[in-house]
């Protein structure tokens, strides 16, 4: 399972995390991958903090354990950073790309992680883009521009599909996601 | 033709009795099932289906219109998990004995108390006695492929008797997986027009069904469900077979994860046994003769297949997802052994219980198992018989 690659996205209820999980599983799934995109089911109340996870890979995936070593952490709250411990597990190879205002700089000496980190002020981009702020589409956006897990072009017509499905009954709203999405890629900065 | 998606486990499920197009369904939604019930009904409203669908206010209700549905010859079908499996229990008897043909995929949840809504097989484990098959799958893709061929095995002329399509809850249920669904069409000519042998409707024909069958009878009933049970085996393989000519994948009563030269091996059912994969993989690579039976028919048990498969081993550990308090081991551990036993295979075989409401298991910690199992061919002694995999003390 060398090709295996492990995401983990911090998130609170309510903003969308398992939403984009199961949307980066379905885009990477059409793509021709093997993925599996699940949340962690623990009490759901709206703002709590909450997992959800990404497994990708070329070759079967079989494991059915929760993901403890993500090599990729997307973190749409910037204030989780002060009560979860989102470098838990996370290589010192591994990327994480948090929602914040900060420069990733800052954030990096603050998580004290040796990888590579990204920021991308995800709320801002979905208040200008969206008009409302979900983290979660935009945050798709710069996790793509930091780790290139599937090639933009290829992500964007993917997302596109499945945000026509999501959003059958509300059509007016899946331009605005992907011009977030476009955004938050061009934004995001390491 | 088949199509590539990505999708829940319960999607999938709902997609399956999509496509079989029961005539009856009748649920009661329940987590970790309730989205089946849920997606399917919207088929029932968007006439992608021509199911009658009946919401009922129980499990127990839900049940007894099922058994009445396929009493009256319609093909029925049903969805549950843990404590609504547990509010069927009376009425589970009574369609295996009364010999309907009811799939009901069951969503496996633990079950209460303490309350808990997360995987364990606690539920199904405790029905394995009701007279039901019982198939248990390995992700969403198999649980899709279980539903299809139960509807042929179990309306088999040399069966009829009800099967549980069991799904981990959460682990498979809440998870998307890529997989493939065959088309619709090949669908409905797989599974075929359902015609009862005795339907209570047919006018012409009257029959009377679940009548006081007391001394006289009711031994000889039981003993047509015996060899009804008995009929199970040959008729998973024939639609195995035929399913695979279909769809290119392949089943048997269980498979064999490089068990052929295998000296230690670990014999489970449900979602673990992907993770076990992992697990004999990794101990393959430092030379560990590793294997893994994964169960996919538990009720019939396969006993001498199983233990024939596992006969070559110095030892096993048998993985069990549900508690029975009995101290002596999980329902799995139980007819393993005994199949062992009749066979006189010199195995030693010992007993996991694991993953009750959910808890997590790890591949290092199915390593540990194997590890254990090299010290008991090693040392040959048993310590502990029946252990409890991942739990704190």
């Amino acid at each position: 399972m060398a090709s295996l690659t492990e995401v983990r996205w911090h998130g609170r209820g309510g903003q969308g995390g398992k939403t984009a999980s199961i949307l980066l599983g379905k885009v990477a799934a059409k793509s021709g991958k093997n993925i599996q995109a699940f949340p962690e089911y623990g009490p759901e109340r709206m703002g709590a903090p909450v997992l959800a996870y990404n497994r990708i890979s070329e070759d079967e995936i079989t494991l059915h354990c929760q993901v403890t070593e993500p090599s990729i952490v997307a973190v749409l709250d910037p204030t989780l950073l002060d009560v979860v411990d989102i470098t838990e597990g996370v290589p010192a190879d591994g990327t994480i790309v948090v929602n914040s205002k900060e420069d990733a700089k800052t954030i990096k000496e603050k998580l004290d992680f040796e990888g590579d980190v990204w920021t991308v002020d995800a709320y801002g981009v979905a208040e200008k883009e969206i008009g409302r702020p979900f983290p979660n589409t935009p945050m798709l956006g710069g996790l793509m521009k930091a780790t290139g897990l599937i090639e933009f072009d290829k992500f964007l017509a993917g997302i596109e599909t499945e945000l026509e499905k999501k959003f059958a009954h509300k059509p007016e709203v899946i331009e605005k996601n992907l011009a977030a999405i476009k955004r938050a890629y061009q934004e995001v900065a390491n | 033709m088949s199509e590539q998606v990505a999708l829940t486990g319960n999607e999938v499920m709902s997609q399956a009795m999509r496509q079989i197009n029961p005539d009856v369904v009748a649920a009661y939604p329940i987590t970790p099932q309730t989205a089946i019930v849920q997606t399917f009904s919207q088929f029932v409203n968007d006439g992608d289906v021509d199911t009658e669908f009946v919401p009922t206010e129980s499990e127990h209700s839900a049940m007894s219109a099922t058994v009445g549905a396929s009493a009256s010859g319609a093909r029925a079908m049903t969805a549950t998990a843990a404590n609504g499996l547990a509010l069927m229990w009376e009425v589970l008897y009574i369609a295996s004995g009364t010999r309907l043909p009811i799939v009901m995929p069951v969503v496996n949840r633990a079950l209460s108390g303490p309350i808990n809504i997360h995987c364990d097989h606690s539920d199904a484990m405790g029905a394995r006695d009701s007279g039901w098959i019982q198939l248990y799958a390995e992700n969403a893709q198999e649980a899709y492929d279980n539903a299809i061929q139960a509807v042929k095995i179990s309306e088999n002329k040399d069966v009829m008797l009800p099967t549980m399509v069991n799904m981990d809850g959460f682990i498979i249920s809440h998870a998307v997986e890529n997989l493939n669904l065959l088309a619709d069409e090949d669908v409905q000519d797989f599974v075929g027009e359902y015609h009862a042998e005795n339907p209570l409707l047919d006018s012409e024909n009257p029959v009377t069904v679940g009548p006081l069958d007391l001394q006289d009878f009711y031994f000889e009933h039981k003993m047509q469900q015996a060899v009804a049970a008995e009929n199970v085996k040959d008729v998973v393989l024939e639609v195995a077979e035929e399913y695979e000519e279909l769809s290119g994948r392949e089943y048997g009563l269980f498979e064999e994860y490089k068990l052929d030269d295998a000296e230690v091996a670990v014999v489970a059912l449900g979602s673990t046994t992907g993770t076990a994969k992992t697990a004999v993989d990794n101990l393959r690579e430092n030379g560990v003769k590793a294997g893994l039976s994964k169960i996919r028919l538990y009720r019939p048990f396969p006993a001498e297949e199983i233990a024939e498969a596992l006969a070559d081993l110095e030892a096993v550990a048998v993985m069990d997802r549900a508690e029975t308090f009995s101290t002596t081991g999980g329902p799995v551990f139980a007819d393993v052994r005994a199949a062992l036993y009749d066979m006189g295979a010199d195995v030693e075989a010992v007993n996991y219980i694991y993953g009750l409401g959910g808890r997590d298991l790890k591949v290092e910690e199915i390593e540990s198992v194997y590890k254990d199992l090299e010290e008991i061919v090693e040392t040959n002694t048993v310590e502990d018989r029946v252990q409890h995999l991942g739990v704190r003390e």
